[in-house]
């Protein structure tokens, strides 16, 4: 008994390793997008509190917590609660199987790309709950919006991931890392570029953020599924959005572009797999969230279920077969 | 009482509970995320089986899919509860009948089989459950498992068929025509002669 409650207690630490970093990423993470989008718009983003303006999450962290949360009048009590956390939860619970290196993993389980996948499909449920409880009309719209767009994107990432499975042959995201060793070219991004291609941008639609974000739309309906929310309440939906977005970059480093491993294998010191690499790579695609967003319009909604539907799915499909192709011929993977 | 057990009841009488709740609470949106729950609490009970692949499959296709369209639905209707509730006293025999239905069978089952729940772990020590569950289905079950797929597939088409209504009044932009338009189909560039006096 003593001892599981030891085991219990040392995963809880471990658990907190990963939260407590994490956490401070999305608050910096805040930060990076007003300073990246800033520059690209020539000007400086928010330079007021600490040096450089370095302390500005901790000033809106401060400022969101303090703030008064308020129940609309006829809105459903306990689920306008609960929908942040129905948010939250699965955007951390998710990053339990990421493996940061060889060793450093939480939990190196046999169907670790499935488990990912529910668990991002879980994530629905907060928008949708929020959005409902909130008693808005406005509210509700978003909410609808994102539903069907996240389910839509589902497919397509899903079948992108089908890929990375056939190549790899497992689901376990260790293996499927050591299935890329190897320098730049042996990793999956290169047999099945057009997967990593639908994979990422389904990825960007599955977070809600532009060009995707017609559920927030604030010129046609203010800020969809949360214009209700305020305080901490709204703070964990913008939480649990960029949790989730960090998530999506550490799964395409992970899946397409060989996780820790080393882009130039077998040179000395700087070939060295490691967390590293892993790292600098999730962070490479964090930077691409940004610059979608300083780049490119808004789609419009009917233009992006045609794009989820008729075009990725179709792409999808088609590349699975070459990448089965690939398999049994033997040029990559088996 | 060893911890696996503890967690083993904890799941089951969440899973009780709230298939209980399914059925008595008054708001429909509660009865579809007490739905949702249900899964989760059974899902939570095969992992403990060690069949994780099941488990994860519950969540992500019956949790993470199928509910989201019945909330969906259950939402945007307006549902008069008076009106279902009025239906309970007489759908309960046909509802007790197929209840002790499936318990006869549940029981049957054990009963031949015994209760040595012992078989299912051991089955999945021999490599992970994913795996073998793949081989089998893909060895020796291959015809029945694609004769499902098709047959899926055939639902889908025809459900799908049944349903689509083609509404030929109905506006719709046709994207590859907005790809192809070139400025010389819609603008015209017109010479007009000044008509000032100066001119």
């Amino acid at each position: 008994m003593i001892e599981q409650f030891t085991v219990l207690a040392w995963t809880v630490a471990k658990v907190l390793m990963i939260m407590v970093p994490l956490i401070l990423a999305v608050a910096y993470y805040t930060l990076a997008e007003r300073k990246v989008i800033g520059y690209m718009q020539s000007r400086v983003g928010p330079n007021r509190v600490g040096p450089k303006g370095l302390f500005q999450p901790f000033a809106d962290v401060f400022k969101l917590l303090l703030k008064e949360i308020i129940l609309p009048a006829n809105s459903n009590r306990f689920l306008f609660i609960l929908a942040p956390m129905l948010t939250l939860v699965p955007a951390f619970a998710a990053w339990a199987v990421v493996p940061f290196s060889d060793r450093l993993v939480l939990a190196d389980i046999d169907a670790g790309l499935l488990y990912i996948l529910a668990m991002t499909s879980l994530g629905v449920y907060g928008v949708i709950v929020g959005g409902w409880a909130s008693n808005s009309k406005y509210a509700f719209l978003g909410c609808l919006r994102s539903a069907a767009q996240i389910v839509s994107y589902e497919i397509a990432m899903g079948f992108a991931l089908v890929g990375v499975i056939i190549l790899s042959g497992s689901l376990n995201l260790s293996t499927i890392v050591n299935a890329q060793s190897g320098g730049l070219l042996s990793w999956f991004w290169l047999p099945l570029f057009p997967l990593f291609v639908v994979y990422f941008i389904s990825g960007v639609a599955e977070t809600n953020r532009a060009p995707f974000d017609v559920a927030e739309g604030e010129s046609e309906i203010v800020a969809g599924f949360h214009v209700e929310y305020s305080g901490s309440a709204f703070a964990l939906f913008f939480l649990a959005e960029y949790a989730n977005m960090i998530l999506i970059s550490a799964l395409t480093a992970l899946l397409f572009f060989g996780g820790w491993l080393s882009p130039f294998a077998g040179v000395p010191i700087i070939g060295e797999p490691g967390a590293h690499w892993f790292l600098i790579k999730t962070v490479g695609f964090m930077f691409l969230f940004l610059w979608f967003r300083a780049t490119f319009p808004r789609y419009r909604y009917d233009q992006i279920m045609r794009l989820g539907w008729k075009v990725f799915i179709p792409i999808t499909i088609v590349w699975i077969l070459v990448a089965a192709v690939f398999r049994v011929t033997g040029l990559y993977g088996g | 009482m060893p911890i696996i057990e503890i967690i083993f009841y904890l799941f089951g009488g969440v899973l009780t509970l709230s298939a209980l709740s399914v059925i008595t609470s008054r708001n429909p949106v509660y009865s579809v995320l007490f739905l949702v729950l249900c899964f989760f609490s059974a899902a939570c009970i095969w992992l403990l089986l060690e069949a994780e692949f099941l488990a994860i499959t519950l969540v992500l296709v019956y949790v993470g899919a199928v509910m989201v369209l019945f909330l969906f639905v259950v939402m945007m209707l307006d549902i008069n509860l008076t009106k279902l509730k009025a239906g309970f006293a007489r759908y309960l025999p046909v509802g007790i009948l197929v209840a002790l239905a499936m318990a006869a069978q549940l029981f049957i089952l054990v009963w031949s089989r015994g209760l040595d729940s012992q078989v299912l772990v051991h089955a999945a020590d021999e490599g992970s459950n994913t795996r073998l569950l793949g081989e089998v289905l893909f060895t020796e079950y291959l015809y029945p498992f694609e004769i499902a797929g098709f047959i899926l597939l055939v639902a889908i088409v025809a459900a799908i068929m049944l349903t689509h209504r083609r509404r030929p009044q109905t506006k719709y932009q046709d994207p590859s025509q907005q790809v192809r338009i070139r400025r010389e189909d819609r603008v015209r560039l017109v010479r007009v002669e000044s008509e000032g006096e100066d001119s």
